[in-house]
């Protein structure tokens, strides 16, 4: 069940993101001078194929669900273009994006605060069959049924109520959900952080079944590099708001060049006591989105760092891989 | 380490139950571990297992009612349990001392932590304000906070939270305690500074020769920074040895599949292998083994007794409480085992 990488990409790309930028400005107070907008995403750019699996990794505060939620337009992004299925989605409105919704779900973080407290399982799942599919209360029932069998849940569970349910369970009625109108991409905003790690393996085995079975793409939030590595067919590592290397999971773990990708990966304990970790200690803390280092944004922390990358911001280039596969690093000197 | 030396700290057949509308909970129920000074020593298992109330019985941090303790907590000969309020402060975050998980919450927001750091010096040594102060300021440069003099005089808010989990170390460890309580402290941070504030707790040790309980459920920490290891489920201890021994060798049944549920980033299993079931409800709990309903070994005899702690070490100590060690340790890939056996 391991993930096949996709041969080659498909000429056009199920979900196109070009320079997605979100700033946040701080408000003004009265008779003080502007200050400066949060940098939380800065021009982002990838793409996504049908069926594949695109991990977002980075430390908090990097971008990472920023980015995610403002490809659903849960967050309006300052600027940038977001394709989904040769559809742009920025600069719809709202009755418009709420047609394209069908086509693009989310699987929250937190299992406890994403469902409705005061609807029943069955309720939840249904809502959104309700919302974009005129059936009959029977078909709908049969529907709601199939896709609890689909995440491993009990019919009978869908009378309970959400507290009823444990964490792990929760997480799969938030799946039953997201599935419920076949979309064609779900974004995943962390969605196994929550999770004890035997039943986190329950859900991502489950979300890769799902994926073989229906084929929609995933985009995948995590910081959990070990999660990340089991599920994804290509990775991208953000910081400070922007991708610094984007490349398949093979390739970036086992040959990451960006030096921070680099410094990341060291950073995972490695679960056997043999084994000394070679570790690259990263000095200090992630400096301010609002006020991020000029040039490449690493170069502050950046052990490779030279007076160029103080001065001018290196573009995501391609560099050579072995398996043909695209693989794009923003850095002067790798 | 010394093995025949006297144990630091002893918890002998700790009980901490809580008496609720829906039953008895055995949070903690009969656990027994010894910490020698300068050890580490792990304690692992999944939420609701009992680990971090383990922590807070030692210390005496759940307040009874509604809890009730039992066993006894042993420091230097004397029973924490027994203690009264006054001689337990005398203890509390002076000669064992505790580092909590969410930093955030753990440090006063009214208060300079400059200041937070000096009040514990104060309460606990016979030093002036301006003495207090001083130290305070050489704990957060020990715990390597760049600037230290500027950064006593600021808020917890005004610190990421790397910084403030480094505050809380040099907190715990102002007054010099021989034993150290560290309940998840890297589970709210980002790995590139969960590297540095393991590196640092290391480090300090090192100087320092404290005894620390390390209280995680991430066995990737465990396996960096432990020397032995206690695995926990349902409120007891299943199994306990060296670090080398338990992930050469895991044999308790729920330690087996605990590994293998790992995804790790230098193995490439297929598949995930899946604990089935779930963690019981504590106020669940009947007779036998509580691990029984989501084993794949389990046998009649699991449900119907409770399993006690055997040594199976050849030597050593390797202590596990299960009746099926044997096959399940005669299984041969501790991966891929989807079913459970007929």
């Amino acid at each position: 069940m391991t993930p096949q990488t996709p041969v080659a990409a498909p000429p056009t790309p199920l979900l196109q993101v070009r320079d997605l930028t979100k700033h946040y400005r701080a408000p003004r107070r009265w008779l003080s001078k502007p200050r400066p907008p949060v940098q939380a995403v800065d021009g982002v750019s990838f793409d996504l194929a049908q069926g594949e699996t695109l991990s977002l990794v980075g430390e908090s505060g990097c971008g990472k669900t920023t980015t995610a939620k403002s490809i659903m337009r849960l967050i309006e992004p300052s600027s940038g273009s977001v394709v989904l299925d040769g559809q742009e989605l920025v600069g719809l409105s709202p009755e418009a994006m709420r047609l394209h919704r069908r086509d693009l779900q989310i699987i929250f973080q937190d299992p406890y605060a994403s469902l409705n407290p005061r609807l029943t399982a069955g309720a939840i799942v249904a809502e959104p069959l309700r919302n974009f599919q005129s059936l009959s209360e029977a078909e709908r029932q049969e529907r709601v049924q199939w896709l609890f069998a689909k995440v491993g849940l009990r019919p009978e569970a869908a009378k309970k109520y959400p507290h009823e349910f444990s964490g792990g369970q929760r997480q799969r009625l938030g799946i039953a959900r997201a599935l419920a109108l076949q979309p064609k991409l779900i974004v995943c905003d962390e969605p196994v952080s929550a999770l004890d790690v035997s039943v986190q393996a329950q859900v991502v085995n489950l979300l890769m079944d799902l994926q073989e079975e229906f084929g929609m793409a995933y985009l995948f939030v995590a910081h959990d590099l070990a999660v990340v590595r089991h599920i994804s067919h290509r990775v991208a590592v953000m910081y400070l708001g922007r991708i610094v290397e984007i490349a398949d999971r093979d390739t970036l773990f086992d040959a990451p060049l960006h030096p921070y990708s680099e410094i990341l990966l060291s950073a995972v304990p490695t679960p056997d006591p043999k084994v000394t970790p070679k570790r690259i200690l990263l000095q200090g803390d992630p400096p301010s989105p609002a006020n991020p280092p000029s040039g490449c944004r690493f170069h502050t922390r950046c052990p490779l760092a030279q007076p160029l990358c103080k001065t001018q911001a290196p573009a995501l280039t391609p560099r050579a891989t072995t398996k043909g596969s695209e693989h794009l690093v923003a850095c002067h000197f790798k | 380490m010394d093995k025949n030396a006297p144990a630091l700290l002893e918890v002998d057949q700790l009980r901490t139950h809580f008496d609720t509308l829906n039953g008895t909970v055995r949070s903690v129920d009969g656990v027994s571990f010894t910490l020698q000074a300068g050890e580490t020593l792990g304690v692992v298992g999944e939420s609701g297992c009992g680990k971090s109330v383990t922590a807070l019985s030692v210390l005496r941090l759940v307040p009874t009612p509604p809890a009730r303790h039992g066993g006894e907590v042993r420091y230097r000969g004397s029973n924490l349990l027994a203690l009264s309020e006054k001689a337990m402060r005398q203890i509390r975050g002076n000669r064992i001392s505790m580092i909590f998980q969410e930093p955030m919450t753990s440090l006063n927001p009214v208060m300079t932590v400059g200041r937070q750091i000096a009040e514990s010096v104060q309460l606990h040594q016979k030093v002036g304000r301006k003495a207090a102060m001083a130290h305070a300021v050489e704990m957060l440069r020990l715990v390597q906070i760049p600037e230290p003099e500027r950064r006593a005089g600021e808020y917890p808010h005004q610190l990421s939270g790397g910084m403030r989990q480094r505050v809380m170390i040099a907190l715990a460890l102002a007054c010099k305690p021989e034993v150290l309580i560290a309940d998840e402290p890297t589970t709210a941070l980002d790995v590139t500074i969960q590297a540095q504030i393991i590196d640092l707790l290391k480090r300090l040790q090192r100087e320092m020769g404290m005894g620390v309980i390390m209280i995680t459920h991430d066995l990737g920490v465990v396996a960096e920074s432990c020397d032995r290891v206690v695995v926990m489920y349902a409120g007891r201890k299943v199994e306990e040895a060296t670090v080398g021994a338990l992930f050469e060798r895991p044999l308790h049944p729920y330690t087996r599949a605990l590994m293998a549920s790992m995804p790790a980033l230098n193995t490439r299993s297929r598949r995930l292998a899946e604990i089935p079931g779930l963690v019981p409800a504590p106020h669940e709990l009947g007779q036998g083994c509580a691990f029984a309903q989501r084993c794949e070994h389990a046998m009649p005899r699991c449900r119907a007794e409770t399993p006690v702690l055997d040594n199976h070490a050849q030597q050593g100590v390797h202590l596990v409480a299960c009746f099926a060690v044997d096959r399940a340790s005669h299984t041969p890939s501790l991966a891929a085992q989807p079913e459970a056996a007929p």
